[in-house]
């Protein structure tokens, strides 16, 4: 079975910046995949190039086994993409909008599709409004809408939900999610990263244009995240060794301590008491993916 | 094919949606220089024998108006995408350039033809028009606006800000069509004036055409449809040129 995205050796300079530079990737079908890195990692470019708004300058890549560049239209019509720019044309109502989408594919009388998308996209009640009349949460679902009118087995999602409120996004997860379950694969970058934690199987981390992290969710959080300890003491202290290893960061009275089991957090407590602690506050933390993308960003 | 189709029927509604700038404003425009024009010079000048000034005007008008709003048709609605970003809905479907190319061609045509239709119609009763030969009239409105809709094309493309775009239409367009002879035949330029007009693709457009109507023009209409006819060809190879190659659509 081919895989649903397979990136081999894409580089892309835009002048003197290098955007990609050598990226290798695969996503398997029916996958949750996160995309993650800093701005100007490349995440954009990779999906630009993808999806045929750029060129790469060498390398392939495929969807579901076609070409971008030598099979575009094969391509093209497996793959959805809900871009990061809040776009939409204004001349247009939201179903006209779905309806010219459809036609773009080839595909006519797909109204029945375009109610069920609507309808779980909760846009039932907008369909006849013109596209300037939507709030900016209507807008980004309306251009999930765009991108699923094809019904395509891929869907890319480039931060679909910035500057989209708590329910809604609640709302887009399930649907996407739903989406997933039915079997899509589903690409996703994002700067919420508790979002990729909760949503995605397997991660990819860019760094100035290269993959620096590529693991199942599970394997990042276990290898480069810890559940942590936050104290603040009456007064700064020196932690003498072992304790000193399981030091995070310390500014001040404020300690972040590191350990891999509850049992630790007692062994903890007593070496900083035998130091000389007052603790004043203290709180603990689970291991979690903005550990795993500090760490890996600093690592590299 | 169905994706070809749709754009341009994209396009069609698009302008027609506000039609009262696309097609009623400019149809009012022309008229207001058929009048205004029509009235100081109509006793005074006299271009073909046995044609009014007034009717020598309304071709003229005519073709100006299905040059000018192919080429604005084409311009806009490209520039308009690209500075709101919704042109990444043309770009992501499986549409090949070529079609993209047609459908914004034949779209400026359409729209050309509306403008033109409109003009033609409200001038009737200003004007009487012979229509000799027809076949003329139709060869030159397609070919001159499918040139229009093509330059439109490049310059949407090209220009990154409106006032970039307004400068291709006010300082080369416009100029371009003024000159061409809608308001008086070449022959009563002095000859190097006459000369040239003849570096002027637009004075060809607007003479053949006129030729459909009266069997008379400056130049013959072989000799025009034929400049006219290389022109939109190479026109036509630089801007598929410009799209295969993703000209500032595909980075």
């Amino acid at each position: 079975m081919n895989p649903a995205i397979r990136v081999a050796g894409v580089t892309k300079r835009f002048r003197s910046l290098q955007a990609l530079a050598g990226v290798d990737l695969e996503v398997a079908q029916g996958e949750f995949f996160g995309l993650l890195g800093p701005n100007g990692a490349g995440k954009t470019t990779l999906i630009s190039c993808l999806a045929g708004l750029a060129r790469p300058d060498s390398g392939t890549l495929e969807v579901m086994g076609r070409d971008v560049v030598r099979d575009y239209r094969a391509a093209r019509m497996a793959l959805g993409v809900v871009p990061q720019e809040l776009v939409f044309d204004p001349f247009f109502s939201v179903r006209e909008m779905l309806r010219i989408q459809s036609g773009y594919f080839g595909i006519r009388n797909n109204d029945d599709w375009i109610d069920e998308i609507l309808h779980n996209l909760d846009l039932t009640g907008k369909a006849g409004a013109n596209m300037r009349m939507l709030s900016g949460g209507m807008k980004r679902r309306a251009l999930v809408a765009q991108a699923l009118v094809h019904r395509p087995p891929v869907i890319v999602l480039d931060e679909p939900t910035a500057g989209v409120d708590v329910e809604l996004r609640h709302g887009l997860w399930q649907f996407i999610r739903k989406l997933n379950q039915d079997g899509h694969t589903i690409v996703l970058t994002t700067h919420y990263l508790e979002e990729a934690e909760s949503l995605c199987g397997r991660i990819a981390m860019l760094k100035a244009g290269r993959v620096v992290a590529l693991d199942t969710t599970a394997n990042l959080l276990q290898r480069f995240a810890t559940h942590t300890l936050k104290l603040r003491l009456a007064a700064p202290v020196s932690l003498p060794p072992p304790f000193s290893a399981r030091i995070l960061s310390q500014e001040g009275a404020e300690l972040l301590l590191g350990f891999d089991h509850y049992d630790d957090v007692g062994h903890l407590l007593a070496g900083l008491r035998a130091a000389g602690g007052e603790i004043t506050d203290m709180a603990l933390g689970k291991p979690d993916m903005e550990q795993v993308f500090v760490g890996i960003m600093n690592q590299n | 094919m169905e994706g070809f189709k749709t754009l341009l029927y994209k396009e069609c509604l698009r302008f027609w949606k506000v039609g009262f700038q696309t097609v009623l404003s400019p149809v009012l425009t022309a008229v207001l220089y058929l009048l205004i024009f029509g009235h100081v010079l109509e006793d005074h000048v006299q271009p073909y024998p046995g044609v009014s000034y007034t009717a020598f005007l309304v071709p003229g008008l005519v073709m100006m108006t299905v040059l000018q709003n192919a080429f604005a048709n084409s311009s806009s609605s490209l520039i308009q995408s690209k500075i709101t970003g919704n042109i990444v809905f043309v770009l992501l479907p499986p549409i090949s350039y070529r079609e993209f190319y047609a459908a914004y061609v034949i779209a400026s045509v359409l729209r050309g033809v509306a403008c033109g239709v409109g003009v033609l119609l409200v001038s009737l009763p200003f004007a009487a028009l012979s229509l000799a030969e027809p076949g003329w009239v139709m060869a030159f409105t397609l070919i001159g606006g499918a040139f229009l809709g093509s330059l439109g094309v490049i310059a949407g493309i090209w220009a990154d800000k409106f006032d970039q775009l307004a400068a291709f239409q006010n300082f080369l367009i416009m100029p371009l069509t003024m000159l061409s002879g809608v308001f008086y035949s070449i022959h009563s330029l002095p000859a190097f004036w006459q000369g040239v007009s003849h570096f002027n693709p637009f004075f060809f457009m607007i003479d053949g055409f006129r030729y459909g109507f009266f069997g008379v023009s400056d130049v013959s209409p072989w000799v025009s449809i034929g400049v006219v006819s290389v022109c939109f060809v190479v026109l036509a190879v630089i801007t598929l040129q410009m799209l295969a190659r993703g000209y500032k659509l595909r980075a």
